[in-house]
């Protein structure tokens, strides 16, 4: 028989992330902050909008580009936040979460060969969805000293005449570093001059812990070279429901449309009648959930402090990236030692690229009481490797 | 600080100030300075325990009744309440708009004792039109703590 498989897709390493998750699952009384998704539940009555949509019988497809009531509220919502405008009826597209538009948007762009830009530590689907579109990933290492910022001087250095995309992941994922709007201006420049395209991904948009959120949309000549991600996930608790969207000029928008339409026909119905309620009625419950995660991220970062493990203060998402270089580990054994040891689980953070490489990936969607306990073993933890290395 | 310390506190009387602290990203000083004013202004009344009493061997009946009162000239509702909310059983009293004045709970150890009360004590005050009384079977949740059910957390124990 021949070989069935497309050896594109062979050749894709499966993710780091899942060889651990396979480890963790086997120990049963471990716990995790290894998490992607918010602790908290659906706020109700978005729940309860769901429900109510299929009580209603509304189980019918929707329109391609999602529900005309959906888009008109996505567009008032990014016209409130980034004080920009799109087009309900022709920028604006509904995905299957806010992967589904990184996969759509990286095909629409790339034609074979072109290059993308994508800095890491980052989500792990960018690289993989950019061979996938034909294109070719070229990885931007972020450092801990610009506390994993993407600095125009590193933007300028990636970029050769193939360069087509730059991925633009902040507020970022693994390392809850945010891109400033200072930063973004920065990068503009380059962006421009060299006459290239992003995919900002901001899918944690909603949970910035300084300032609000600036998009690159918000500056000066991005807005007609951009698309910009974003979701309900991580701002409104709802990762099961797989809803994401996808903003952006109408050329582009158009031939992610016709592949969506090709691919997923449109977004879940019952998900879509429940984010209409989301973004009418739940700024109270981002902002109470926002208060949450930022408590404890103080009290995480007190914790390292008492503990004397390095790490930058991050002001976005729900993780935080300590360094433990100085135990003289890789970031896999470390963590691989922590679940056997301790029980807990942090992801290594070269499950995130190869620069993530001396990081954890310690999540802090989890409430304070099951911070403390874990926090605490990983005090009880790190003294003792100290202990061992005297 | 103010209201992300209430909203806190409201939750967990017992949180460690030094936690407190923390969390809300400010010296333990100021924490212990704002309750001591929030104290002083009658905005913290107190600090008191959620107990689910039905998982005790206590016997304990609770109890909503609906007042219906005269209201007096000069002095509104203010009289009437004060002669109800000092009887040690009663644990609250809300004036209220609607259809009645008045809502009374009541905490007592039988049924016996509460009608014993509203029969004897309650009905018989003279500005007290009439009574209805609602006994409570069960506590779903109170004062924003489910008390059936326990968090459950069902995610995966890794994800991206």
């Amino acid at each position: 028989m021949r070989n069935p498989l497309a050896e594109r897709v062979v050749d894709i390493k499966p993710s780091g992330i899942r060889k651990f998750f396979d480890i963790v699952n086997e120990m049963e009384d471990a716990i995790s902050l290894g998490v992607g998704e918010p602790d908290f539940d659906t706020p109700w009555h978005i729940r309860d909008e769901g429900i109510y949509s299929l009580e209603k019988g509304r189980t019918f497809y929707t329109s391609n580009a999602g529900l005309m009531e959906l888009r008109e509220e996505i567009s008032r919502y990014i016209k409130r936040k980034q004080g920009v405008t799109y087009d309900p009826v022709k920028e604006v597209l509904v995905t299957v979460g806010g992967s589904e538009a990184i996969d759509i948007g990286l095909r629409a762009m790339l034609n074979p060969g072109e290059e993308v830009l994508i800095p890491q530590p980052s989500y792990v689907s960018y690289e993989p969805c950019t061979v996938l579109a034909g294109g070719v990933p070229v990885i931007i290492e972020l450092k801990a000293e610009n506390e994993f910022r993407l600095t125009a001087q590193e933007l300028e250095d990636a970029i050769t005449d193939k360069t087509k995309v730059l991925i633009l992941p902040f507020p970022n994922n693994p390392t809850g570093a945010i891109m400033e709007r200072k930063d973004l201006e920065a990068i503009a420049e380059v962006i421009r001059k060299h006459d290239i395209f992003v995919i900002s991904d901001e899918i944690y948009s909603e949970l910035t812990y300084t300032e609000k959120h600036v998009s690159i949309v918000e500056i000066e000549g991005m807005r007609e070279r951009t698309v910009l991600i974003n979701g309900f996930s991580k701002a409104f608790a709802m990762t099961g429901w797989r809803l994401g969207y996808a903003c952006g000029p109408e050329p582009i928008l158009e031939q992610m449309t016709k592949i969506h339409q090709f691919a997923i026909m449109c977004g879940p119905t019952t998900s879509q009648y429940a984010a209409v309620e989301a973004l009418c009625n739940g700024d109270e419950d981002v902002k109470e959930m926002r208060t949450a995660y930022n408590q404890r991220r103080r009290f995480l970062m007190n914790a390292f402090k008492e503990m004397g493990l390095e790490c930058f203060e991050p002001f976005g998402a729900f993780y935080v990236f300590p360094c433990i270089r100085e135990f003289g580990m890789t970031s896999e054994e470390f963590a691989n030692r922590f679940l056997q040891e301790e029980k807990v689980a942090v992801v290594p953070g070269t499950a995130f690229g190869d620069c993530g490489e001396g990081f954890l990936r310690i999540s802090y969607a989890y409430s304070i009481e099951n911070l403390k306990v874990a926090i605490g073993r990983l005090a009880d933890f790190v003294a003792r490797l100290r202990a061992e290395k005297q | 600080m103010r209201e992300e310390l209430l909203a806190i506190v409201e939750r967990n009387s017992r949180i460690d100030l030094k936690e407190l602290a923390v969390i809300l990203g400010v010296e333990e000083i100021d924490v212990v300075n704002e309750l001591a004013a929030l104290e002083s202004e009658g905005i913290i009344c107190g600090y008191h325990t959620m107990i689910d009493w039905e998982k005790t061997s206590i016997e304990k009946v609770s109890a909503l009744i609906e007042v219906r009162v005269t209201p007096q000239r000069g002095q509104g509702f203010d009289n009437i309440a004060e002669r109800i909310y000092k009887y040690p059983e009663v644990t609250s009293v809300y004036l209220i708009s609607g259809g009645f004045d008045l809502l009374v709970t009541l905490e007592g150890k039988s049924l016996k004792e509460i009608s014993g009360f509203v029969s004897d004590k309650l009905s018989t005050l003279d500005s007290v039109l009439s009574t209805a009384t609602h006994f409570i079977l069960k506590k779903y949740k109170d004062h924003g703590t489910i008390l059936t059910k326990k968090y459950e957390d069902t995610r995966e124990k890794v994800t991206p």
